[in-house]
């Protein structure tokens, strides 16, 4: 059976499986629609919530990036897992005991404030749909891929099933059917991780393999890796490089912050039944993203070595030791049809040559004495290195079309997660919570089905034209998240003297700053060629790069919100007992 | 022990917990992993430069400790203030 076929049977299968639970669990009231009720086990709840939380960003986006990044790819790992046990520790505990829907009804009914909701719905909309751009893109990226088409075909029909699919359920629906999402996610991230590692390395476990030695030799993977690509010009894969120390830190702590401060898993932890249930829900989410992300790090530095020696597979500079064009595998055919893998024959020589150009010194050498023209891949989309893993590394056909399932899981899952949120806050906290209070809840469900529809038009069209790949996307929009809901979220608990002013021009200050500095690099509403100055290290304030701005907005918001709550009111008295309330899961009565 | 002291020791007991765990995550994933990760990658965990294992590996099952024992931490403390859930 061919690969196309395969795949189409592969991805309908689990299709199957999810619509047949959006049936079997079709949300009827508005508490099912947003938090199912409140009735989930936190193990299965921490189930849901990694695969609410692990997106196109993370199973398709991230290893790519670390496979170019290498050590400073850290960052994306430990930003994306630290974040819980900040999530876990200040905010999820407490926000269950207070027990509303949304993240804007708390900070609404804590600063006693309507303007104060709505700002916090502003920045949720802001970032949730940041986010959700990062995802159309990973969308489009697996259905090309399976469709064997061009993105933008893909992408179209990408946006279709996101539609279907999330105006379908609601959270009810949404938390069982990504019970099951996780199970295809995870297996079809494993599976492949597995085999590669044991061809590479003869070690099953991934986590293992990538440090252990390769199979049959002596030298260390890693070893093996850095040599490899400091032979063609490169950085040395465990050494500093693709950014600055200063940015790998800030972009660690902003996907950290943020990581707390994401509406669409805070909202999780509004479904267990009791304020300690929170807490182990967090620990449970971690440890089932945690096997995705210590395996992403063996899956980028394997598709890194094994890429490297497809292209590369005699000495460095030997005439005969690159691939030849003619032969070249069909992996690189099949992504060719997508428009994201490009590549020219400069010297004409027919074979490929694959080195880094920047780097002058080698460059100029490499002219010299082998006669290369320049890097002959001329476009390497990082987004598709974990699609292709598989491909390259020349894996079963059934493996290959389950990482294809699995990828699309993780980017509906997370899409219908940020949909919701987005839809909720629409039609939840500003139609019945400020501007249509007597709004029916057969109406207040259409509305949030419309909002869903607009979402996904508008983050679809700029999939297309993304301002960066998945996962930087994705980042972007923690920094949003980190600057503008987290500070407020923890102050509103830890302190007691934060009050409306405060944490109204801490909200928006923090959003403003960076959505100002992401906008100046990026473009205006992320729209392409809208940009002040060009997207590099040069322009930057301090070098610091727009993904890890959002900690400087935080420390802002912080520092704002501070300020003028100690020269303004402070909150009255039934607000202060609300936070003392908040902090014990249950009332005393002794 | 008047209800508002109690409350008062349980808060500080969370706050104390809070600093010292998340001292631990700071120093594991920002000291080790990040800015001491150079002079780390001296030493070696098999093949791995620790300091790259850290960044990588390391601080994830870190975290993933410190939550559950926190979890852990503060359902003896709910129940030694009385504060805890049926």
């Amino acid at each position: 059976m061919d690969l196309k076929t395969l795949s189409f049977i592969v991805v309908g299968f689990t299709f199957a499986i999810y619509i047949a639970i959006a049936i079997w669990a079709k949300a009827s009231t508005t508490s099912e629609f947003y938090v199912a009720g409140k009735g989930i086990h936190p193990t299965l709840n921490g189930m849901a919530t990694a695969a609410d939380w692990m997106s196109a960003a993370s199973f398709i986006s991230m290893a790519g990036l670390i496979a170019f990044l290498g050590f400073t790819g850290g960052a994306y790992l430990m930003g994306w897992t630290g974040g819980y046990v900040l999530m876990a520790l200040l905010l999820a505990p407490y926000l269950r005991k207070f027990g509303k829907f949304t993240v804007p009804e708390f900070i609404g009914d804590r600063f006693y404030s309507k303007t104060a909701r709505i700002v916090a719905v502003i920045s949720l909309l802001v970032m949730s749909i940041t986010y959700v751009i990062g995802q159309m893109r990973g969308v489009g990226i697996a259905f090309s891929n399976i469709l064997e088409v061009e993105l933008a075909t893909g992408l179209y029909a990408g946006m279709a099933v996101v539609f279907i699919y999330a105006v379908f359920g609601g959270m009810k629906g949404i938390t069982y059917t990504q019970i099951a999402q996780y199970v295809i996610m995870i297996f079809a991230y494993t599976v492949p991780a597995v085999f590669i590692a044991i061809q590479l390395t003869g070690q099953p476990f991934p986590q293992i393999g990538l440090g252990g030695t390769l199979a049959g030799e002596d030298t260390y993977l890693l070893d093996a890796l850095d040599k490899t690509l400091m032979d063609l010009g490169f950085a040395a894969y465990t050494s500093v490089a693709g950014m600055t120390m200063l940015n790998m830190f800030l972009l660690t702590l902003a996907l950290m912050i943020g990581t707390a401060g994401l509406p669409h898993v805070i909202i999780r932890f509004f479904t267990v039944p009791r304020v300690r249930d929170a807490r182990k829900s967090a620990g449970w989410a971690l440890v089932f993203i945690g096997i995705l992300y210590t395996t992403a790090p063996a899956v980028g530095a394997m598709a890194m070595y094994n890429f490297i020696n497809t292209v590369q597979p005699g000495p460095v500079g030997d005439p005969q030791g690159n691939v030849i064009i003619e032969e070249r595998p069909d992996w690189m055919l099949r992504w060719e049809r997508t428009g994201l893998l490009q590549w020219e024959d400069k010297n004409e020589d027919g074979r490929l040559q694959y080195y880094n150009e920047a780097n002058t010194e080698f460059a100029e050498m490499a002219r010299e004495e082998f006669g290369w023209e320049g890097s002959e891949f001329t476009r390497i989309d990082r987004d598709i290195m974990v699609l292709a893993n598989p491909q390259i590394a020349g894996l079963p056909n059934w493996v290959i079309a389950l990482v294809a399932a699995g990828g699309i899981a993780a980017a509906l899952s997370t899409a219908a997660g940020l949909l919701l949120a987005i839809s909720s806050s629409i039609s939840h906290d500003l139609l019945k919570g400020v501007f249509m209070p007597r709004i029916s809840e057969k109406r207040e469900l259409m509305a949030g089905r419309i909002s869903m529809g607009a979402a996904i038009l508008f983050a679809g069209y700029l999939g297309l034209n993304p301002p960066g790949f998945a996962a930087e996307v994705v980042a972007l929009a923690f920094g949003l998240a980190a600057a503008s809901l987290f500070p407020t979220l923890m102050m509103g608990i830890f302190f007691k003297r934060i009050n409306r002013e405060g944490a109204i021009v801490g909200m928006l200050v923090g959003l403003a700053s960076t959505l100002l500095y992401i906008f100046l690099f990026k473009g205006w509403f992320f729209f392409p060629g809208t940009n002040v100055f060009p997207d590099t290290a040069e322009y930057w304030l301090f070098g610091i790069n727009p993904t890890g701005f959002g900690v400087i907005g935080a420390i802002l918001n912080f520092v704002a919100a501070y300020a003028v709550s100690s020269i303004t009111k402070a909150p009255p008295e039934h607000i202060q007992k609300l936070v003392e309330e908040v902090r014990v899961p249950r009332v005393g009565t002794s | 022990m008047t209800q508002e002291e109690s409350r008062a020791a349980y808060w500080r007991a969370n706050l104390r917990l809070l600093a010292i765990l998340l001292t631990i995550w700071f120093v594991v994933s920002f000291g080790f992993g990040i800015l001491l990760s150079q002079p780390l990658n001296a030493f070696s965990l098999g093949g791995y430069p620790l300091g790259f294992w850290f960044a990588q590996q390391g601080s994830i099952y870190t975290f993933i400790i410190l939550i559950f024992f926190y979890a852990w931490r503060m359902n003896v403390l709910d129940r030694k203030f009385d504060v805890h859930e049926e």
